[in-house]
């Protein structure tokens, strides 16, 4: 087994997931069937071959350095969960 | 007329005064009225929307203004697509509720074409999945049998086109989910080059594989919707400077002469057979329209699936991380640590499908397996592409089926992920190569519709469509519906 299901709670954490019990049972056994899976690519000679980086040669993509429209902070705002007067409210994450 | 005839039959009839940009948006309307109950396509309406763009095309009509052949035609837009004000919610509950301040690029330059958007489609949940079984909000029925999946993740702008509740629809295809559903459900489906279509607005999946592309009945209207969608746009970066030809005029050219490579490994062992010989006729008639067609091999294709199953779940790992419940989307209740809060907001909110790619590519990029996995499949991709590369040098186009298989029951593959992700594993080459491909009906194996795949060289849509369109208008089992259960029975105009 290449996961074990004490590594599925480390995984989640770095995924910022909260899973619960029957979740994390059932994450070890797909993620192993998954990784049994790929396993087939070591099967590839891969030791003189690119990781590609992009599907296509790279083009210039600058463009001037110049100020363009955006939306007004009101119109970002208006999704923000939780807020108050022109700030997102989040929990305190500094101590008093 | 109906909405079946298509973007040019549609655009003459209002040219010539038979129907009115607001009837059509009537027709779309009410059919996703009578229809949509037993297909799930639409997880949002926009009828106030709809209306009041077609009345001012009609009104523009009046006034003698020039007007594209796709004004006051009837479409919709897969809902990982942004639009403004109206609910884009990638079918999660994450998103649940969330309207975008601003426009996909792909559907601003559509509703500068006039179009009319009479609702945004159902979809697999952040476009993950191959059945549109994975939405938060309930499937999408095959409107070819009802008990079956229509594909995915773009099911719900398939089976909208295939039921004719609109001409025509955009979805998005990151290892073929604007082909697969296409091929699924009897229609036509076209991913473009990467690059070639804005991805500005598009909710990203992984970003290095996603692209727009548009689904309707016809190749002449996928030609007519990419004129439209296509080129660079200084909101995406990845949206490559090169020019827009004609692809109309291409559509006529025929196939003559055309190099056709038909890759072994497209007809291997785990395609239905029944798919295999729909695919063979269909490239026999092109052959007997004079283009030529022999076999070829790329190699590396049984290795496509493996690299992008850790490819796509590790961009999406990283591209989903903005989902925390604090700048927007689903917020957990309770007073919680900043932490607990991220994890509890994604915990609820996140569908079993995407904890379970966020997991694998959190997995797959963490310290210690980063290169035995991404570095690995980045790898093989670059494989995948050279196979590419060394086809064109000696074909125009690659060609073999969409699919393996035709569509199949509803909770056939549910607990078994490993088994739907297989209904990627003809289209997702083309993605890892960055490649444009199309998949057109071909006719029908176990009374399903079956899909040709063509693949064609980075930017070169043209002769995709000019092939597709042969194969097209040679062929008249794409002319059929659908038997629609709209109420138990009744068939589909």
């Amino acid at each position: 087994m290449r996961v074990a299901r004490e590594q599925v709670g480390r995984i989640a954490e770095l995924a910022c997931l909260a899973l619960d019990e029957t979740e994390r049972e059932t994450m070890a056994c797909t993620l192993n069937a998954i990784l049994d899976y790929v396993e087939l690519l070591e099967r590839v000679d891969t030791s003189d071959v690119p990781a590609m980086a992009h599907v296509l040669p790279p083009w210039d993509a600058m463009r001037e350095d110049e100020p363009g429209p955006t939306l007004s902070p009101e119109e970002w705002l208006d999704h923000v969960p939780s807020r108050t007067g022109p700030f997102p409210m989040v929990p305190r994450f500094v101590e008093e | 007329m109906q909405l079946r005839d298509g973007v040019l039959c549609l655009a003459e009839g209002m040219r010539r005064g038979e129907c009115s940009a607001v009837e059509l948006a009537k027709a779309a309307l009410e059919r996703i009225a009578l229809l949509d109950d037993a297909l799930g396509c639409f997880l949002t309406v926009t009828p106030e929307t709809a209306l009041a763009q077609a009345e001012a095309v009609d009104r523009a009509r009046a006034r003698r203004e020039d007007l594209t052949v796709l004004a006051g035609i009837p479409m919709a837009l897969k809902d990982n697509l942004c639009t403004r004000g109206i609910a884009t919610t990638c079918a999660s509950r994450v998103l649940e509720g969330y309207a975008p301040p601003y426009d996909a690029t792909a559907w601003t330059r559509l509703r500068s074409a006039g179009a009319v958007l009479v609702g945004k489609n159902n979809m697999d949940e952040f476009a993950m999945g191959s059945s549109t079984e994975n939405s938060a909000f309930g499937p999408v029925a095959n409107p070819w049998d009802l008990e079956r999946v229509p594909g995915g993740s773009s099911g719900g702008s398939a089976a909208a086109v295939a039921a004719g509740e609109v001409v025509y629809a955009l979805g998005s295809d990151t290892g073929g989910s604007v082909r697969q559903p296409a091929a699924f459900t009897g229609v036509v489906g076209l991913k473009p080059t990467y690059g070639r279509v804005s991805r500005h607005g598009l909710v990203a999946f992984a970003s290095s594989l996603d692209q727009v592309g548009p689904i309707a009945r016809t190749v002449a209207d996928c030609a007519l919707i990419l004129q439209v969608i296509a080129g660079r746009d200084p909101l995406d970066a990845s949206s490559v400077p090169v020019d827009v030809p004609d692809y109309r005029a291409m559509l006529e050219a025929g196939v003559r002469g055309l190099r056709i490579g038909v890759p072994r490994e497209y007809f291997g062992p785990g395609v239905d057979p029944g798919v295999a010989d729909c695919v063979r006729e269909a490239l026999d008639v092109l052959v007997g329209q004079g283009a030529t067609a022999e076999e070829c091999s790329l190699p590396h294709t049984g290795y496509g699936l493996a690299a992008y199953y850790l490819l796509a779940p590790a961009e999406a790992s990283s591209n989903l991380a903005r989902y925390d419940g604090v700048r927007y989307g689903r917020r957990a209740d309770g007073r919680h640590t900043p932490r607990e809060l991220y994890a509890l907001s994604r915990g609820q909110g996140f569908g079993p499908e995407v904890k379970r790619r966020l997991m694998l590519g959190t997995y797959a990029l963490s310290s210690g397996y980063y290169e035995a996995y991404y570095l690995k499949a980045q790898k093989v991709r670059t494989l995948v592409s050279r196979d590419f590369q060394a086809a064109f040098e000696r074909f125009d186009l690659v060609a073999g089926p969409t699919t393996p298989d035709v569509a199949f029951r509803r909770g056939e593959c549910s607990g078994d992920p490993l088994k739907l992700y297989m209904a990627d594993a003809l289209t997702i080459p083309a993605n890892l190569a960055g490649l444009p491909a199309i998949s057109v009906p071909c006719g029908f194996s176990r009374s399903l519709p079956v899909g040709l795949q063509l693949v064609g060289r980075a930017f070169d849509e043209g002769t995709l469509l000019r092939a597709g369109h042969a194969s097209q208008q040679a062929a008249s089992q794409w002319r059929r519906s659908p038997p629609v259960a709209a109420g138990g029975k009744g068939a589909a105009t």
